[in-house]
């Protein structure tokens, strides 16, 4: 039995009388890149979002390498708007903050690219050390940990220059391409040394070539980096191309799950994408 | 002093230009120190200068201090004045020399603190006062956004001013009455024994405090806490989804803002020898705000700049506005008590209407010396046809904001020297 790296248990998310996640479960393993795709509007952020920290789940629970980062159950008025299914089972409120989940090991990147803007390349990724850092507030505010500032610079200058940003290290981030962006914010997730690397439509805005680049991009820094992917994307090509199973999510619900091969011939996917012939 | 920041530009591309414009920074921040060593010991010391400088000094820290918060860890706070007013309370009742408390709290039985600390030891609790309040009052209201924030902090100052001047607390605060009688900036000078002044270091101290305190802030942003400041500053989500925990690290800018926002009111009680709680009004912190943004939201250089310059012009040379003035025989129109305010107003505006990056924009002092920055090369073209519109905007922004900030920082340069020059000249 593989280890299970993040899962997902009957989570729901609703948001007054809307229903993004309908009771979704998934199991990621290690060394695994998952593919969560779904039509637009079909909650696949919004899941990225729960199993993030962003939103605390309304019923259900995410579990990382074994241990609940979140659990909800419908509270105060959710209790009589509830549309779910699964209730009383996850009577415990467990959430963490974003930056806590992130520390234990999961990172991401977001569908429209949220880099500091007014930071250097360099400066990006350094951020992504700083929960990292040894020194204690005064020690590092009085600039006493000189060897750990270069220590931490060299380590991410050495991952720029793995991932071939380092030529722009001091560029301002919002100058760089629109493409070179996406991979900052790869490389920045990756600086907070995560185990688990969930990519929000890492393709997004990209022409074929490019896409092909990012697939062989991702498939090396799963190796590199010993990750464990999780993506949300919509260019099926790489989809098909890089996942070892996909998830398919249509209003909300999970509507299939399998390798791109039983994917393609499923017909409840097909009929999601292309809808059905009224009879 | 060191005072050279690099703020948002780290590491730069050559080692060698960051060797030589800090070492020029550090020989500029010298240099005006020894200007105004000998400025004092050659000058009469009812200069209107040293007004200015000693109150520049002061405001300094306050501005470098609200923009810690307001510049680089993007939290809207008008709470500065609230926490100065601590700060000066602090330091007061504090330093009251023990024979003198009977005159100064003479309708409160001499007040309830019967011991008198050293002008240091003081300094330092009254920041920590501050800062004390800070995290008191960060608890609830950090968890407020942008103009909801302002205006909460805003209420605190408010709330504090008024319970200062409360006379039940009188015992401590001296109700509404003035505190007095403390070490003032003139106790720094060095006399003799028949009392006469041998050394002037009334103005250096203060510059002295300030510049200490300035230069610790400095090092704190430089340090990775300040790239955390800034990252939530630039984006708080992503700042949050890269493990930086929001709440500890705006209550840790607030704390250390509030702390020197405390140091800087004890200086202002130094510099004007009373403390009166109905002085830090609202209209202290916007002078402050006012301040920060005509120097540049996000430059340390450009508070210290333009603190000088706003007091300056406030104290000093545009108080004949203020005045009847005659040219021969004709009466100039329009001059008198209050206009010196309408014409401070238009200035404002043209600053926000046409130099909104303020003098300095987000730049600091060693960028001055560094040499212009190569255009970034080509992009591929790969890259830029995937998405025009975002390469073309950013690649128009940066070349516009450096030199919209170009001439107006060399004229506040050229301000800053002739004010010093002048003066020496006078004398």
């Amino acid at each position: 039995m593989r280890e299970i790296v993040m899962q997902m248990d009957n989570v729901t998310m609703q948001f007054g009388g809307v229903v993004a996640v309908d009771s979704l479960s998934l199991d990621i393993y290690k060394d695994e890149i998952v593919a969560l795709i779904g039509p637009n509007g079909a909650g696949k952020t919004t899941a990225f979002n729960v199993a993030t920290g962003v939103y605390a789940p309304t019923n259900g629970r995410v579990l990382l390498r074994g241990k609940i980062i979140a659990q909800g159950h419908p509270t105060g008025k959710m209790r009589h708007l509830y549309a779910g299914t699964h209730i009383g089972e996850y009577n415990k409120l467990i959430s963490h903050t974003p930056d806590k989940i992130c520390q234990m090991g999961m990172a991401r990147t977001f569908q429209n690219i949220r880099l500091f803007k007014n930071m250097t390349v360099l400066e990006n990724v350094l951020v992504a050390r700083h929960m990292r850092l040894n020194a204690g507030f005064f020690q590092s505010a009085l600039n006493l940990n000189l060897h750990e500032e270069r220590r931490l610079r060299r380590e991410c200058s050495d991952l720029l220059d793995m991932l071939g940003l380092s030529d722009l290290m001091y560029e301002n981030a919002a100058s760089l391409p629109y493409g070179k962006q996406r991979y900052l914010e790869i490389a920045r997730a990756l600086a907070t040394d995560p185990r688990l690397l969930l990519l929000d439509e890492p393709a997004a805005g990209m022409n074929p070539q490019e896409t092909d680049e990012l697939s062989n991009f991702i498939r090396k820094i799963k190796e590199d980096f010993n990750l464990t992917v999780f993506l949300i994307e919509h260019h099926m090509n790489l989809v098909m191309d890089i996942s070892d199973r996909i998830y398919v999510l249509d209003f909300g619900k999970l509507i299939a799950e399998g390798t791109p091969e039983e994917i393609q011939k499923n017909p409840a996917v097909i009929a999601a994408y292309l809808g059905v012939e009224e009879e | 002093m060191m005072r050279n920041v690099q703020s948002n530009t780290y590491g730069q591309p050559a080692e060698k230009t960051i060797k030589l414009s800090t070492v020029l920074s550090a020989l500029v921040i010298m240099l005006v120190y020894a200007a105004v060593f000998v400025a004092e010991q050659s000058l009469p010391p009812t200069s209107m200068l040293f007004t200015v400088l000693k109150k520049g000094a002061t405001y300094a820290l306050v501005a470098v201090s609200m923009n810690l918060l307001n510049g680089f860890t993007g939290l809207f706070s008008l709470g500065q004045a609230g926490f100065m007013l601590l700060g000066a309370y602090a330091y007061g009742i504090l330093t009251i020399p023990v024979e003198h408390r009977d005159i100064v709290y003479q309708y409160y039985d001499g007040g309830i603190v019967q011991f008198a600390l050293p002008v240091i030891p003081a300094l330092i609790i009254a920041g920590l006062v501050a800062a004390a309040f800070a995290f008191l009052i960060g608890l609830p209201v950090l968890r407020l956004k942008s103009d909801y924030l302002a205006i909460a902090t805003l209420g605190f100052a408010e709330i504090v001013r008024t319970i200062f001047q409360w006379d039940k607390l009188g015992f401590l605060t001296n109700g509404s009455n003035m505190l007095r009688e403390y070490p003032t900036f003139t106790d720094f000078n060095i006399r003799n024994a028949e009392g006469e002044v041998t050394l002037y270091l009334s103005t250096l101290v203060p510059f002295i405090i300030a510049g200490i305190c300035i230069a610790l802030i400095v090092l704190l942003l430089r340090s990775s806490y300040g790239r955390a400041f800034m990252a939530i500053r630039d984006d708080e989500i992503a700042a949050e989804a890269m493990g930086i925990n929001l709440a500890k690290h705006k209550q840790l800018s607030f704390c250390v803002s509030s702390f020197f926002a405390g140091i800087g009111g004890a200086m202002l009680a130094m510099y004007q020898n009373t403390v009166q709680a109905k002085a830090f009004t609202s209209a202290m912190t916007y002078e402050i705000l006012l301040i920060v943004v005509i120097g540049g939201i996000g430059s340390v250089t450009g508070s210290c700049i333009s603190s000088f310059l706003f007091v300056a012009c406030s104290e000093w040379w545009l108080r004949f506005l203020d005045q009847k003035q005659m040219i021969g025989n004709f009466e100039v129109p329009l001059l008198r008590t209050g206009f010196r305010l309408v014409v401070f107003s238009i200035i404002i505006m043209i600053v926000v209407l046409f130099f909104r990056q303020g003098i300095m924009g987000t730049k600091e002092l060693p960028d001055l010396f560094k040499p212009r920055r190569k255009k970034p090369k080509a992009a591929p073209a790969a890259a830029v046809a995937a998405a025009p519109v975002q390469a073309a905007a950013a690649a128009e922004a940066a070349p516009a904001a450096v030199e919209e900030a170009a001439p107006a920082e060399a004229a506040a340069e050229d301000a800053a020297e002739a004010a010093n020059t002048q003066e020496g000249g006078e004398a």
